[in-house]
């Protein structure tokens, strides 16, 4: 609140500019008359909470959807994009945080979708191919163009869009959240890609989440809040205390492991537990896992990605079968027990990807919430609507879910809020042991803080709880106790006083790269 | 944010608009105006006895289009519903017809009741089968249901050598009177298929409302991975929409076949996709996932007055097919305008 927006300095000169520009979605104001710069040859960080109306203005300037008021100025002269095409022509590209690939078609295909190469007899493939190569050569990726992108791990597709991004040539680049999905080490050669890029004048946009990891690339940075601009400072005025202070208005710590209490009897033991690659490759995605987790007992799985972690968490909660091995849930082996009778015995799983496994798009917020406790408002053959009702203001008001009331769309919820349904849909069952898969995934710094005192709260109560992440900083803050899983087995094991850099060698990371 | 609980309650329910309305209840304004244009066109259109045959027409279509609702409802298709209610007819008729047990050296006449529950499993076998290739062996539900309406009406073929079973009616000495009953009765003045019809909604109205197993088929209609990490049986919920879809086709079978006093193997062509137009108009989505009783039933009722209202000005036959291919048009393009502007809110 301090810095005012229009009293920066001169910082080069201005590629692309709105000025006022504010859109609604009938009752709600996405953006309230806001104000941005981007500069030639910089990077410009946009942070802000979920909801605050980052993705709008980005989808504004690359334009995928017009304003309801205000002007965009490219190189000095207003101007209206007809659609995302027409921006793309003007030499404005936007990497999205949700992909928008099509699973079924080559990499090949994803990157030229849309403006294929035409020779003399059609689609001129051998080229387009050479060009991929090219690019995956410089992100340093080993994906081979002709692999279909669903066969490719969500890193890997998220770098596959940054390719697609890339390969147009922009003048100005605009990425959402691109590094929620990517290793340590593809971030790495993500800056270098973005450092190279200036030095050819391009301009960047960059939205995060992360303080550390936008420091280390960015110029500037602005903080959107409730759709308005709330702060603008060059690279050299921001740090810890001045991102917290105007992202959140307070002061937030996301803490440390809940501690003044004793754990509780084993919940869930893994015993041996190999899980066979389920796109049928001949190897295991999780070698031989073995775990004990205690009542009361936060464990943090940390490990890239790829690293198995996904499959081991959905062959516990039975989506995936085991080869070989035991899963005993307090006391009792479930190896055969179908999702359903699991999730009864009080055994849950908050799936990675909240869009594909997590939320029903066609139902309500407090549908949503109620999915997976069916039973427990229905009575004989009918449905209890003030017994379910009473479910879903508890949930709302339990995970915090920013929402006009449980009848409202889905989709008309910000990502941070979409994830906190997710979350409360699986405590609403109970759980004596809940498995969070990358939970803090796109959402931001408010909501993670949130999350992360939730599982506080009910840890302290005897729940366990399994959090796998790729982020070492959140295991730091939430783990009693951290697994490094490295190509399906534990690497290592540590207590929540190990440094970071030890976590991520032991994660097959290199530091130093 | 955590003030931010439930604020800006119902605000979108308040931006009430004309527009808004006449989307919504398209289906409704669209009965509304076939019945006041036909009213006016004919003097015999608007009158209860008219209303009531008209009824009993739209009843075979609206019970077909009921289990069609719950296969659409799960994202599937059902192609086969035709030919299952042909294939139920021709079962219904042979035995009503007696049937010969050669190496007893007898002919057995089963009683009424016991037609209509054998044809019923019948149905809803065939359903099942469906519903197993669907759930279990992954077979698109165009191409299983597609192949079993072939088996289907060929069975139904096959059994009668293509030829129609005539008399219905049983015989008094045999003591299987009464098959008739379901297609010509009328109960308080309504006919019975009318009744059937309006009782079959009001159970799969409440199932969809109010049973878990509703919420388990909007669930897994609306994302499958979803549904399933959350603990629905999405097989178990898949099989039993196919069932109950092949066992709703059996019932409109008997009803038809009753309605004709007559059973043949090429009854019902064409009727699977006079049941999907009726789940169409009536605001359902193809994807899955969307889609109401009431909707399907303005929807049957739409296409049943709007083709009888036709017959009843003498217009051709050939007209009323056009007519119906345009509003099936006009219903999907609705459908598109009204799902496409929540998806842009998103």
């Amino acid at each position: 609140m301090t810095d005012i927006p229009n009293a920066k300095p001169d910082l080069g000169e201005v590629v692309l500019a709105a000025r006022n520009v504010a859109k609604s979605y009938g009752q709600i104001h996405a953006l309230k008359g806001v104000n941005f710069d981007i500069h030639r040859g910089q990077v410009t960080t946009l942070f802000g909470e979920n909801g605050a109306g980052k993705s709008t203005l980005m989808k504004i300037l690359s334009g995928v959807i017009q304003p309801t008021a205000g002007q965009i100025i490219l190189d000095g002269a207003a101007v209206a994009f007809d659609n995302s095409t027409d921006a793309r022509n003007r030499g404005i590209s936007i990497i999205h945080q949700e992909l928008s690939l099509a699973p079924n078609l080559s990499v090949r295909d994803n990157i030229f979708m849309g403006r294929e190469i035409m020779g003399p007899g059609g689609v001129d493939f051998a080229e387009e191919e050479r060009q991929t190569r090219k690019l995956m050569e410089g992100l340093e990726e080993d994906i081979d163009p002709l692999t279909p992108v669903e066969e490719l791990r969500l890193g890997q597709q998220q770098i596959v869009e940054i390719a697609r991004a890339l390969s147009v040539d922009s003048r100005i680049l605009i990425m959402d959240e691109p590094t929620s999905a990517l290793s340590a080490t593809e971030v790495e050669v993500l800056f270098k890609v973005i450092r190279d890029l200036k030095s050819k004048g391009v301009s960047i946009v960059y939205i995060s989440h992360h303080l550390e990891e936008a420091l280390q690339i960015t110029d500037h940075a602005v903080v959107l809040r409730d759709g308005t601009m709330t702060a603008y400072a060059p690279r050299a005025e921001i740090d810890l205390e001045w991102f917290v202070r105007n992202m959140v208005g307070e002061n937030y710590d996301l803490g440390s492991p809940p501690g003044g209490y004793g754990f509780g009897n084993v919940a869930l033991s893994l015993r041996d537990v190999t899980v066979p690659d389920p796109k049928g490759a001949d190897f295991n995605v999780v070698d031989r896992f073995s775990l004990d987790v205690r009542a009361g007992e936060v464990v943090c799985i940390y490990g890239l990605m790829g690293a198995g972690r996904t499959e081991l968490l959905e062959t516990v909660a039975g989506r995936l079968r085991a080869s070989t091995g035991e899963v005993v849930l307090e006391g009792l082996e479930i190896s055969h027990l179908t999702i359903a009778e699991r999730i009864a015995r009080g055994l849950a799983l908050v799936p990675e990807d909240r869009q594909r496994d997590g939320l029903v798009q066609t139902m309500t917020v407090g549908q949503n919430l109620s999915l997976a406790s069916i039973a427990a408002f229905t009575k004989g053959l009918f449905t209890q609507k003030k017994a379910e009702q009473a479910l879903i203001e508890d949930s709302i008001r339990k995970v915090t879910v920013k929402t006009s009331g449980g009848g409202a769309a889905i989709g008309s919820l910000s990502g941070g809020n979409q994830q906190k349904v997710v979350i409360g849909k699986m405590l609403a069952t109970n759980p004596r042991v809940i498995m969070l898969d990358e939970p803090s995934r796109g959402i931001d710094i408010g909501a993670k803080a949130e999350v992360f005192k939730l599982l506080a709260e009910r840890a302290k109560q005897g729940l366990a709880v399994i959090y796998s992440t790729s982020e070492v900083g959140e295991c730091l803050s939430i783990a009693h106790r951290i697994i490094v899983m490295h190509k399906g087995r534990i690497s290592a094991e540590f207590d929540s006083t190990v440094s970071k850099e030890k976590i991520m060698a032991a994660s097959g990371e290199s530091v130093a790269a | 944010m955590s003030d931010t609980t439930i604020s800006r309650a119902a605000t979108p329910k308040a931006s009430f608009s004309l527009g808004r309305l006449l989307l919504e209840g398209r289906a409704f304004f669209a009965l509304i105006a076939i019945i006041a244009v036909f009213s006016f066109l004919s003097p015999n259109y608007l009158t209860v006895g008219n209303f009531l045959i008209m009824a009993s027409h739209v009843a075979i279509y609206g019970i077909l289009a009921i289990g069609m609702l719950l296969v659409i409802l799960n994202g599937g298709i059902d192609l086969s519903v035709g030919s299952i209610l042909a294939l139920s007819g021709v079962m219904a008729g042979a035995m009503m017809q007696g049937i010969e047990l050669q190496a007893l050296g007898i002919i057995l006449y089963p009683p009424v009741w016991a037609v209509v529950v054998l044809t019923c499993v019948l149905g809803a076998l065939v359903g099942a089968v469906n519903g197993v290739l669907i759930a279990w062996f992954k077979v698109p539900a165009f191409v299983a249901t597609l192949g079993v309406m072939y088996v289907a009406r060929g069975v139904a073929l096959l059994l009668t050598n293509g030829l129609t079973y005539n008399n219905l009616s049983g015989s008094a000495d045999l003591g299987n009177t009464g098959f008739d009953w379901l297609g010509f009765n009328r109960l308080g003045g309504v006919p019975i298929s009318v009744l059937v019809l309006a009782g079959i909604a009001v159970l799969a109205g409440l199932m969809l409302s109010r049973s878990a197993f509703g919420r388990w088929l909007y669930a897994s209609g609306g994302n499958e991975r979803a549904a399933d990490l959350s603990g629905v049986p999405v097989r178990r919920v898949k099989i039993t929409v196919y069932t109950l879809s092949g066992m709703l086709s059996a019932v409109a079978g008997l009803v038809l076949s009753s309605q004709l006093t007559s059973a043949g193997p090429t009854a019902g062509t064409t009727y699977e996709l006079t049941a999907i137009a009726a789940v169409v108009i009536g605001g359902a989505a193809l994807t899955g996932g969307r889609g109401t009783v009431r909707g399907t039933m303005l929807g049957a009722f739409v296409i049943g007055f709007l083709s009888d209202g036709l017959v009843i000005i003498g217009v051709s036959s050939y007209w009323q097919t056009v007519f119906t291919g345009a509003v099936i048009v006009l219903a999907v393009l609705m459908n598109s305008i009204q799902y496409g502007s929540r998806a842009r809110k998103g």
